[in-house]
């Protein structure tokens, strides 16, 4: 307890370069950019695969991959290959991470769309792209809003790893913080993170409730 | 009118789902397709509308090869009902409804009027409009199923086993609205359904099929059941045929009496014109029977005399107000002038 007021006690701690805000900054920027690529190789990439049902096999590959891939590691051998003049070797481990549940979840959420509902668009004459765009997709958003959301906690939590390579955000007050044993800040800096990370779960709760269709989720009440 | 020319649907590995099909279904008629599982109703109901295409042969559409239409321009000018309805879940019935003319490029308020008037057209509250799929009845979906069809008043309508899943209940509801729908409408449908009384009763024309795809006879229900073709359709047909065959000869043949012609000592009991139950003596109101004659079948009238112990059925007319009783005489002549044809 005493290590957080200290923390967030310290003045210090919330301007300039070395400040809260900016740090905050910098992790929400490696954050947002790492979803982002996830999301746009991901989400149309599943897509593809469930609606047209070829290539699967990518997915599976994809999720065994990941889980065997270790960012740290996959993190050093970028900095040595890249250097640190970008932020690419810090963005490219995030992104191998979170690709796989956005993978995943979107090619399940449309290849699990009911057949017969399938069968009924085309049958009213909707074309491939319209089946896709009209009824697969807002059908399949549930499941692909919880891959984008499983994605970016884990890119928050992970997002840390930048300060391993001298690149900001919140991960350095634990890395400084390890460094010069100032343990206020290897707390403070993990608490931050935590309610980082809580704090995207609960926007995607919010965007969930804003764009999923009530017929969907089924959360409407009956009138009368 | 569509017609299927000499049509086969071979599958890769060697199937044969639709074996040398050629029929008619006529332009504003009910046509059925019947058959036990793996007969290729369902298969030659959706190379209508290219869902599938044949192998060899050809299906027509008034004269045109339906494979010289771009399938989505196709489907767009035929109905389609599907067994679980297929409604969109994410979209509110009225829009569900509307989702053709919203395909055709019809402006959404007039897409909208005219969803809200099938709506009330297939026999749902328009209240429902604004709820999504899920806080509907199996029925109910169903219906709008229909509805969707018909929103762009399409000549065509295929219906495959729409009222399968179902309860035998609200089933029944649904076919009379769907004659009724088509009394006003006049659709060339195509109908497939495993279920042979079913058949009968919708169909202007059955397709009857047996395993393999071919066509084992085409003929009105009147004819199926009185002259199968060969044994199987015979068996498919089942039990009862005389009995059902009576439900296409209709009850305005009967020779209507006064009800005092009741024989045995009977008296129907009246009130206000309508039937209360039959008296013998100072016996206890008994059951009685009624049939209309102008609307209703022969079988109808027969089922009528046998619930009551008077042994007459008594006619009345479309307000319930007695217009004669049909006697066991009469009965059994207009019986005997049945079985003649």
């Amino acid at each position: 307890m005493n290590f957080l007021l200290d923390f967030f006690g310290d003045p210090a701690n919330w301007s300039g370069a070395g400040g809260i805000p900016a740090r905050l900054l910098q992790h929400l920027g490696f954050s947002a950019a790492a979803l982002a690529l996830s999301a746009l190789i991901g989400i149309p990439l599943g897509l593809l695969i469930g609606h047209t049902g070829r290539g699967a096999f990518l997915v599976v590959a994809s999720a065994n991959v990941a889980r065997a891939l270790p960012t740290l590691g996959l993190l050093v051998l970028l900095v040595l290959l890249l250097g640190t003049a970008s932020v690419w070797p810090v963005l490219i481990p995030l992104v191998a991470l979170a690709v796989p549940p956005i993978l995943v979840n979107t090619f399940e959420g449309v290849r699990g769309v009911d057949p017969e509902l399938r069968d009924a668009a085309y049958g009213m004459g909707l074309r491939g792209p319209q089946v896709l765009g009209k009824v697969l997709v807002p059908v399949a958003l549930p499941l692909i809003l919880l891959g984008l959301r499983l994605a970016a906690v884990q890119i928050v939590a992970t997002a840390a790893v930048a300060a391993y390579v001298g690149l900001g955000g919140l991960g350095r007050y634990i890395i400084d913080g390890l460094a010069t044993k100032e343990y206020d800040q290897v707390v403070g800096g993990s608490v931050l993170i935590v309610l980082f990370a809580l704090a995207t779960q609960g926007l995607f709760t919010i965007v969930q409730r804003l764009t999923v269709s009530p017929g969907v989720s089924q959360r409407v009440r009956i009138p009368r | 009118m569509i017609t299927f020319d000499s049509v086969t649907k071979r599958y890769a590995d060697g199937t044969v789902a639709v074996d040398q099909l050629s029929l008619e279904a006529p332009t504003g008629e009910i046509t059925v397709f019947v058959g036990p599982s793996g007969c290729g109703k369902t298969t030659s109901l959706r190379m209508i509308n290219r869902m599938i295409d044949a192998t060899e042969g050809r299906v027509l559409l008034d004269g045109t090869d339906v494979t010289t239409i771009d399938p989505p321009t196709l489907r767009r000018g035929i109905g389609y009902v599907i067994q679980q309805a297929g409604l969109f879940p994410h979209r509110k019935i009225v829009d569900n409804v509307a989702t053709v003319p919203y395909l055709l490029g019809w402006d959404r308020h007039k897409a909208r009027t005219r969803a809200m008037e099938l709506l009330e057209r297939v026999g749902l509250d328009t209240k429902l409009a604004q709820r999504y799929p899920f806080q509907l009845s199996g029925g109910q979906q169903q219906r709008v199923g229909v509805a969707r069809a018909l929103a762009a008043d399409p000549p065509v309508l295929l219906m495959d086993e729409p009222f399968s899943a179902v309860d035998p209940i609200v089933r029944t509801s649904l076919q009379d609205e769907l004659l009724r729908l088509q009394g006003e409408l006049h659709k060339t449908i195509v109908f497939v359904t495993h279920d042979i009384d079913e058949a009968i009763k919708l169909g202007d024309r059955v397709a009857v099929l047996r395993v393999g795809g071919r066509l084992a006879q085409l003929a009105d229900p009147k004819t199926l059941l009185s002259q199968p073709a060969d044994d199987f359709v015979r068996e498919f047909l089942g039990r009862d045929r005389g009995i059902r065959r009576l439900q296409f000869v209709p009850a305005g043949r009967v020779r209507l009496a006064d009800p005092s012609a009741a024989a045995g000592g009977w008296r129907l009991v009246t009130q206000d014109g309508r039937p209360r139950g039959w008296r013998r003596g100072d016996g206890p109101l008994e059951p009685y029977g009624t049939f209309v004659p102008g609307r209703d079948s022969l079988r109808t009238a027969l089922d009528a005399a046998l619930l009551t112990p008077a042994g007459c059925a008594v006619a009345v007319d479309a307000e319930g107000r007695v217009v004669g009783i049909a006697t066991r005489e009469a009965l059994d002549e207009a019986l005997a002038e049945a079985a003649d044809g």
